[in-house]
């Protein structure tokens, strides 16, 4: 990280800094978002486990629910994934090779 | 009805239609076309094969057993693609840069290239790879023995099907998984008919799952409150499972060897991550959409008691629907088919690399790689691992007679895979992870797998029923179920958390203590910054490396063609070798490093280029033997300035030596000249005058008198001379003998100063302390008065005082008899002092007639004598010094 951040303070030296400022900015916080997803999902997945369960009797949750919400995460998920695919790209194709790095 | 032989020449059909489309990429790479081969969507859907028939059939028996569970094995892939940019882009980064072959390779490439850990691996991944493929066949099996049943025309046999599987996956995955031999060319022809087969078990789960649906159920809503009404209809999944399946898959997902190969060796381009990324959640979202719809009409439809695992099948053939049915079962076949064919490949791969290669190197131990045909080798015993592992796996299927057991294999296999997990990561994010830690780990998470998991499932008891309830010898906290005595935990979730978490432990309190090798550090340092630097992992010094030794191994593992390829395009980047073969740079036997491990392994490649190159990579102890090196030189040059020093000084010494000889030999000339004109001046005066004498008649008799006596004087003058020449060599030559006799310095003193002074012209006063003159002397007396004598009578002719006055003192100091000789003269100039004593030396002008010897004789007798003469400088007049030593006084006593 620090190595780009020292990458990206040389690029701003040399162009107009505040749109790069801006842009750099943005890729960044799309690479703490890109590490955060899994935490984010991960957490999404682990919240059924709260549900009232079969031993809870007739309170349990029905199968279809947990079905339900449980493909709608995923989807959700995949989503993301997508549209972070494709800003990845179009950032990457901004910046050429350098912002291949962290 | 299906009929059984209908089912076959359909299987036959398929597996035709797989070997065209795999020879058609293979054709279609080779001859540079088909871009779509390298497309993301061929990359997501070659990740498919993480399906498998386990998860095809099984995941409907999953959720007919226990709801939702099932889902977790696709939640832990989901959950690790959607981390890429930060985790596999790094593993896919490193195993391009690296070139790395396997997970093995690439665990032994980052820990300094070990083979033991490489080793490691490769065993962990036979262990829990070939029962896994055991379970591709049973499935196969199965399916075949639904339509069997249901064919009684049929004549099935259990046992030679699963051989003809085997032996035909076999067949598939040596023709096209082992053509090329470098493992790091991509098998297009495989992937692609992997991807083929995503396509086809993607299809046939969505038909059936419409069936079921829409076909049988009527519609959606009608689907889902059959679904609530169901046994499985309440959410109720075990809370520690659900976490600890979620983990392990998405563990199991990076750690499998058949998803490192077609997740990081087969890929082609890095970017093919980012559709992945999405695309391949996507596809395991569809697989599993349907799984709880068909398991719940599965459980209405058919009898209590048919198998659940089944259903997918079962399901169409009992409504009649044979067509889906078959569809069904081809997208079972494909589902384990694929899943074989690249376990099997990765599998051999490994093995052949790091455990066949290593043992065929070491029996070619002396002779270089180039004398054996290497591709061959390799080729074979690749094939050869193939066959062995398809043999492994169907044996496995027979000794456990396709029981229940193999259901729950599955979450075994994936169990003992993650046990990589901890070196993976270390590898990948930690700098400081180091071989050792990372044996110590796999080392213990290997036996606690075997031992809490492997060992307690399987059926047929390998260990006593006694043994799980009551620990090995007794010992209750050894239970395999119960570690440490805390109990009540689900068998797996138990066997993963202890394995896992203590695999964790001994890495991480292995890595702390342990010190790496320098090649680890590099190696380190360029995994963990992959993105930084992509630079070579450690010079190879290629100064002995033979280019052409390098070529003919080359050749024997990479083929003729590519390897001189590679050679050419190495000439060619060396400005002005074109055509030539390249110089053995570092960064040419790095690259060449690079494109062999491809092929071979990283440990293996290392090892082949060192025994050309005769040096292994820097370590610490060749900069060691290179410090002794320098020492051994440092040392060696201290000698050596040592020597030159004592050198010099003999030379100096020498010079000195030439110099003295060279002043010897010009005294010598000078003395002989002396001698000569010495002897020529009287010579000439009696000559002339015997030439007057005999040639003047008539000469008076006075003339007559003084001519002769002339001669006669300078007669006598002559033989003084010679006499005095004749004793200056005698004695200077040391052959004169002393005539030792006992004395008083008085007696000698009294003799030569009536002798010196008898006839003199001049009249000398002589001042003698006679008290100080009665010592006693042991010498040769006659001598010692010659040079007194010589003294006084210089005295007498020298001193040019009106009233000349010689004193003579004689003193004893410190055991030596000293006796001074000093006239009131005006002495010797200073220059003429040091010149004195030599022969032929005269001051001032030559009225005395002596020839200049007196005193050299004088100091040659005080020498024989054991004592001295030397001048008095500063007494008022000449002063010579006599001195005698006392021993001869004493020994006289």
């Amino acid at each position: 990280m620090s190595l780009s951040e020292d990458g990206t303070a040389r690029r701003s030296a040399a162009r107009p800094p505040l749109f790069l400022e801006r842009q750099s900015y943005r890729r960044r916080r799309l690479m703490d978002a890109a590490r955060l997803l899994p935490f984010f999902g991960a957490a999404l997945l682990v919240i059924p486990l709260l549900w009232p369960d079969q031993s809870d009797g007739a309170d349990a949750v029905p199968l279809s629910s947990a079905m339900f919400y449980i493909f709608a995460c995923w989807g959700l998920l995949i989503l993301i994934g997508l549209v972070f695919g494709f800003a990845a790209r179009r950032l990457s194709k901004g910046e050429g090779r350098a912002s291949e790095g962290e | 009805m299906a009929t059984l032989n209908m089912l076959i020449l359909v299987c036959l059909g398929y597996v035709v239609l797989l070997f065209g489309v795999a020879f058609a990429a293979d054709r279609a790479a080779a001859a540079g076309k088909g871009k779509w081969l390298r497309s993301p969507l061929i990359y997501t859907l070659s990740l498919s094969i993480y399906c498998t028939a386990w998860t095809f059939y099984g995941a409907v028996g999953n959720a007919a057993r226990s709801g939702l569970e099932f889902v977790t094995i696709y939640l832990g892939p989901t959950l690790v693609m959607v981390s890429w940019w930060w985790g596999l882009r790094k593993l896919v980064r490193i195993g391009r840069s690296q070139r790395v072959t396997s997970i093995a390779d690439l665990i032994s490439s980052r820990y300094g290239k070990s083979n033991t850990l490489a080793i490691c691996v490769t065993t962990l991944a036979v262990l829990g790879g070939t029962p896994y493929i055991a379970l591709q066949l049973q499935s196969i099996t199965l399916s075949f023995s639904i339509f069997a049943e249901a064919d009684p025309t049929g004549l099935y046999r259990e046992g030679s099907s699963v051989f003809w599987v085997a032996t035909g996956l076999a067949a598939f995955a040596i023709l096209f998984g082992t053509r090329n031999l470098d493992a790091n060319e991509r098998h297009h022809g495989i992937v692609t008919a992997i991807a083929l087969e995503s396509v086809v078990k993607l299809v046939a789960l969505l038909a059936v799952g419409i069936f079921v649906v829409w076909g049988i159920a009527g519609g959606l809503t009608p689907m889902l409150d059959r679904i609530d009404a169901s046994d499985i209809g309440q959410w109720n999944v075990d809370t520690s499972r659900w976490t600890t399946l979620i983990f392990l898959s998405a563990a199991a997902f990076v750690c499998l060897p058949r998803m490192f190969q077609v997740m990081v060796v087969e890929n082609d381009d890095e970017s093919h991550l980012r559709t992945a990324a999405w695309a391949f959640p996507l596809y395991l979202l569809l697989m599993s959409l349907f799984v709880v719809p068909i398991a719940v009409v599965g459980l209405d439809l058919l009898p209590a008691g048919s198998n659940p695992d089944l259903f997918v099948l079962t399901v169409p053939l009992s409504q009649g629907n044979d067509g889906l049915a078959m569809l069904s079962f081809i997208g079972g076949f494909s589902s384990a088919t694929s899943m074989v064919i690249v376990t099997a490949m990765a599998l051999s791969t490994m093995v052949s690399n790091h455990v066949v290669m290593p043992i065929w190197l070491n029996t070619q131990e002396g002779s270089s790689p180039v004398s054996g045909d290497v591709r061959k080798i390799v080729l074979i015993a690749r094939r050869l691992s193939i066959a062995a592992i398809m043999a492994l796996g169907y044996f496995y299927y027979r000794l456990s007679g396709g029981g229940a057991a193999l259901a729950s294999i599955g979450l075994v296999a994936f169990a003992g895979l993650s046990q990589i997990l901890p070196a993976l990561v270390g590898a990948l994010f930690w700098r400081g992870a180091t071989r050792v830690g990372a044996l110590a780990g796999l080392t213990v998470g290997f036996v606690l797998w075997i031992y809490t998991l492997l060992l307690p499932g399987m059926e047929g008891g390998i260990i006593p029923v006694s043994m799980i309830e009551n620990g090995p010898f007794g010992l209750g906290w050894l239970r395999p179920q119960a570690l440490f005595g805390i109990e009540g935990i689900d068998p797996m979730v138990h066997a993963v958390v202890w394995s896992l978490s203590l695999n964790t432990i001994a890495f991480c309190v292995g890595s702390l203590l342990s010190f790496p090798s320098p090649l680890e550090r590099l190696q380190g340092a360029q995994f963990v910054n992959v993105f930084d630097h992509s630079a070579s992992p450690h010079g190879w010094s290629g100064s002995v490396a033979q280019s052409e030794d390098l070529m003919i191994m080359t050749q024997r593992i990479l083929g003729t063609g590519a390897a001189q390829e590679f050679f050419q395009a190495e000439a060619a980047r060396q400005k002005g070798r074109e055509g030539r073969l390249p110089e053995p740079t570092p960064g040419f036997l790095e690259r060449l490093e690079r494109e062999l491990s491809g092929s071979v392994g990283a440990a293996t490649a290392h090892a082949m280029i060192g025994q050309i190159v005769g040096g292994a990579a820097v370590s610490v102890e060749d900069l060691l033997a290179v410090a002794d090196e320098s020492a051994q030189m440092l040392e060696y040059s201290n000698q050596l300035e040592t020597k030159s020093a004592e050198l010099s000084r003999t030379a100096r010494q020498l010079r000195d030596a030439n110099a003295k000889l060279t002043q010897l030999s010009m005294q010598k000339d000078a003395f002989l000249s002396q001698v000569s004109h010495e002897l020529r001046t009287p010579m000439t005066s009696i000559r002339a005058f015997s030439e007057i004498m005999r040639d003047t008649g008539g000469m008076s008799d006075e003339d007559q008198m003084r001519f002769s006596s002339i001669i006669h004087d300078e007669a006598l003058r002559l033989t003084r001379l010679l006499d005095d020449l004749l004793d200056l060599s005698v004695l200077e030559s040391g052959q004169v003998s002393l005539n030792m006799l006992d004395g008083t310095v008085q007696g000698v003193l009294d003799r030569a100063v009536a002798t010196a002074l008898t006839g003199g012209e001049r009249a000398l006063a002589l001042r003698r302390t006679r008290s100080a003159e009665r010592i006693t002397l042991y010498t040769d007396l006659d001598r010692l008065g010659q040079v007194f004598i010589n003294l006084i009578s210089n005295a007498q002719k020298y001193c040019d005082a009106d009233e000349p006055e010689l004193t003579i003192a004689t003193h004893d100091i410190g055991g030596q008899v000293v006796i001074d000789f000093i006239d009131n003269g005006s002495g010797i100039p200073p220059e003429a002092q040091a010149m004195v004593f030599e022969k032929f030396a005269r001051v001032g002008s030559d009225k005395a007639g002596g020839a200049g010897l007196g005193l050299a004789i004088c100091r040659e007798i005080m020498q024989r004598l054991g004592g001295d003469i030397s001048y008095l400088p500063e007494q008022g007049g000449a002063g010579f010094r006599v001195t005698l030593p006392l021993a001869f006084r004493q020994a006289a006593q």
